[in-house]
């Protein structure tokens, strides 16, 4: 089976994953893409029926600790490799649209 | 005696018998770094000053005879993943260029305090994303024993720097192969520990489920003594044994004869390097003669290890990477951005590699609606017989002896145009960390000049066999000991 994925798709993962691209990128990637997921088709020989996915490593255990207050990073700090800082937090533009 | 060249237990006995100092050995290293890696070019970071000050306290400590570890005075060089507070730590990614963390990983922590000294950060594939160091966005790594061939990846710079004698030991990061491949490339022994030994904080992740942070040394005597020093249960990460961390080197001489050592059969198939199948055969008879016992194993879900590994790899680092977005740390482009999704896109596609972007967007892909179930899903389904692969293996043998690539070190920008032809060099290397089982690279022999590496591979937890076996092997042989021509 060969899949093809092409630009309009390349361009909809790039803004799921929030990542700026231009058409030329996206041309470019389209054709990676494909040959890399076909590959990857090879899984579909592998019969996973009654396979459980796996979802841990081997040391699955749930681990506790009290709920207790510690010293943590400095506001100050924590604010030195901000790009835009304000009054003790980190400045952004607008997040929510004004529509 | 060149100071560089030295062991970490050479170094030691010099040192506590006060033949030497810490200042004088750090000194040296950096020369020899001033003086070499204008070739290799391995560091992205050299801490001179730094160096020079815990080398002094080193010093102080050793005259006092207070505090004083097999790693004390020692100079070392970290992958630029793991982050060092004070120090920049760039991933070789544009997009964390300038980035100077805040504090310590776990790892960066217990080696101050077992007294090591840092002389620098070393070169990678940005973010670990590559099998040859040529996607550091910095600049190439060249391989020590030819500087036209790449020292792989993505713990590239740090094989260098300990192939040329950039620093008594290094630390790496294996995600698929990161520590084992490119010490394999450049003749230097490396492990990847079971996964949750060794402490994951601080470390800029690529896959959470997958990353292991491992030492890269000389020989396994080494391996083992920072191995020991940096293993151990962490508040931080939950995901670190509980257990205690065993006495590595203890236990180290003990004979091998008797042991079972396991040969996949599907490790040695066509396609393999005649010199690098020559090496490996030779290894595997000084095995026997070293009066371990030989079986062929099947692990008949091999060939899919690079798929799982790959699909799973590119979900996680997908979402992992999500928090390089130019708001709170790190590169930031917000030309007349409108909102913040502006400022996510012109960083993004200006911090970040072509690898990189393939990446996330095919992680992106195979996690979306439509394509989850037979991308990610049935990644994590074929990776529960992979585990099974081993473990069925594991009951009749104590260790696995693989290659590391099926290649030496190829040349600079052999693969760089065809993505899939650098995944594909990883097919040795890969299956373990989806199982999550510990291996151990160690020098092997030469194929025209060039290293060829071989792994062993270990149970869950079991890293003293791994070390026993391959100090065993280092005692009759002396490919370890081979340094590069510079």
């Amino acid at each position: 089976m060969t899949q093809t994925i092409d630009t309009k798709t390349v361009k909809h993962v790039a803004y799921l994953v929030r990542l700026g691209i231009s058409e030329k990128e996206a041309q470019k990637f389209s054709g990676q893409f494909s040959s890399i997921i076909d590959y990857f088709n090879m899984l579909n020989e592998v019969d996973t029926k009654n396979v459980p996915p796996a979802s841990d490593i081997a040391n699955a255990e749930n681990v506790l600790r009290e709920d207790a207050v510690q010293p943590s990073m400095s506001r100050e700090e924590f604010l030195k490799n901000a790009p835009q800082s304000e009054r003790g937090y980190v400045k952004v533009p607008t997040v929510l649209g004004d529509e | 005696m060149q100071l560089h060249n030295l062991t970490i237990r050479e170094a030691h006995e010099l040192l506590t018998s006060k033949q030497i100092s810490s200042v004088e050995l750090t000194q040296a290293m950096l020369q020899r770094i001033h003086d070499v890696d204008s070739k290799v070019k391995s560091y992205v970071t050299v801490t001179d000053d730094l160096a020079l000050e815990q080398a002094k306290k080193a010093d102080d400590f050793i005259a006092k005879g207070e505090n004083v570890t097999p790693l004390t005075g020692i100079p070392f060089s970290m992958k630029d993943c793991i982050s060092t507070r004070g120090v920049r730590t760039t991933c070789s990614s544009k997009i964390l260029e300038n980035y100077v963390p805040q504090y310590n990983a776990t790892v960066t922590n217990k080696l101050a305090d077992a007294g090591a000294v840092l002389v620098g950060k070393t070169n990678m594939d940005e973010f670990g994303m590559g099998s040859s160091c040529e996607n550091s966005a910095f600049f190439n790594t060249h391989n020590p024993w030819n500087l036209d061939h790449v020292p792989g990846g993505s713990s590239g710079g740090s094989a260098a720097a300990m192939s040329a004698s950039l620093a008594t030991f290094t630390i790496g990061e294996d995600t698929g192969g990161s520590v084992r491949m490119p010490a394999g490339f450049c003749n230097v022994t490396g492990i990847k520990p079971t996964y949750g030994r060794v402490s994951r904080y601080g470390l800029i992740a690529l896959v959470s489920s997958f990353d292991s942070v491992g030492p890269m040394t000389r020989d396994a005597y080494d391996c083992a003594t920072v191995l020991e020093a940096i293993a151990g249960h962490d508040p931080h990460d939950s995901t670190t044994y509980q257990l205690p961390v065993p006495s590595y080197t203890k236990g180290i001489n003990k004979p091998v004869k008797g042991m079972k050592l396991g040969i996949p059969k599907e490790y040695f198939v066509a396609g393999m390097e005649a010199g690098v199948e020559s090496a490996l055969q030779e290894s595997i008879r000084q095995f026997e003669k070293l009066g371990m016992d030989l079986r062929e194993v099947s692990l008949p879900h091999t060939k899919y290890g690079l798929p799982v590994y790959y699909l799973l790899l590119f979900a996680e680092a997908s979402a992992n990477l999500a928090r390089m977005d130019g708001t709170r740390f790190g590169l930031s482009k917000s030309e007349n951005a409108k909102d913040v999704i502006d400022i996510y896109l012109q960083t993004r596609h200006e911090g970040f590699g072509d690898e990189v972007k393939r990446r996330i967007m095919l992680g992106a892909y195979a996690l979306s609606a439509g394509y989850y179930d037979a991308y990610y899903l049935k990644a994590q389904k074929v990776r529960t017989l992979l585990r099974r692969d081993f473990e069925t293996a594991f009951a009749s043998v104590d260790v696995l002896l693989a290659p590391t690539c099926p290649t030496t070190a190829f040349k600079l920008g052999e693969k760089t145009s065809d993505p899939l032809e650098m995944y594909l060099s990883d097919i040795y290397v890969v299956a373990t960390n989806p199982a999550g089982v510990p291996a151990l690279a160690l020098p092997a022999g030469f194929s025209k000049d060039m290293p060829v590496g071989m792994q062993l591979i270990g149970k869950h937890l079991d890293e003293q066999t791994l070390f026993q076996v391959a100090h065993a092997y280092q005692q009759v042989t002396d490919w370890h000991k081979q340094l590069p021509p510079l």
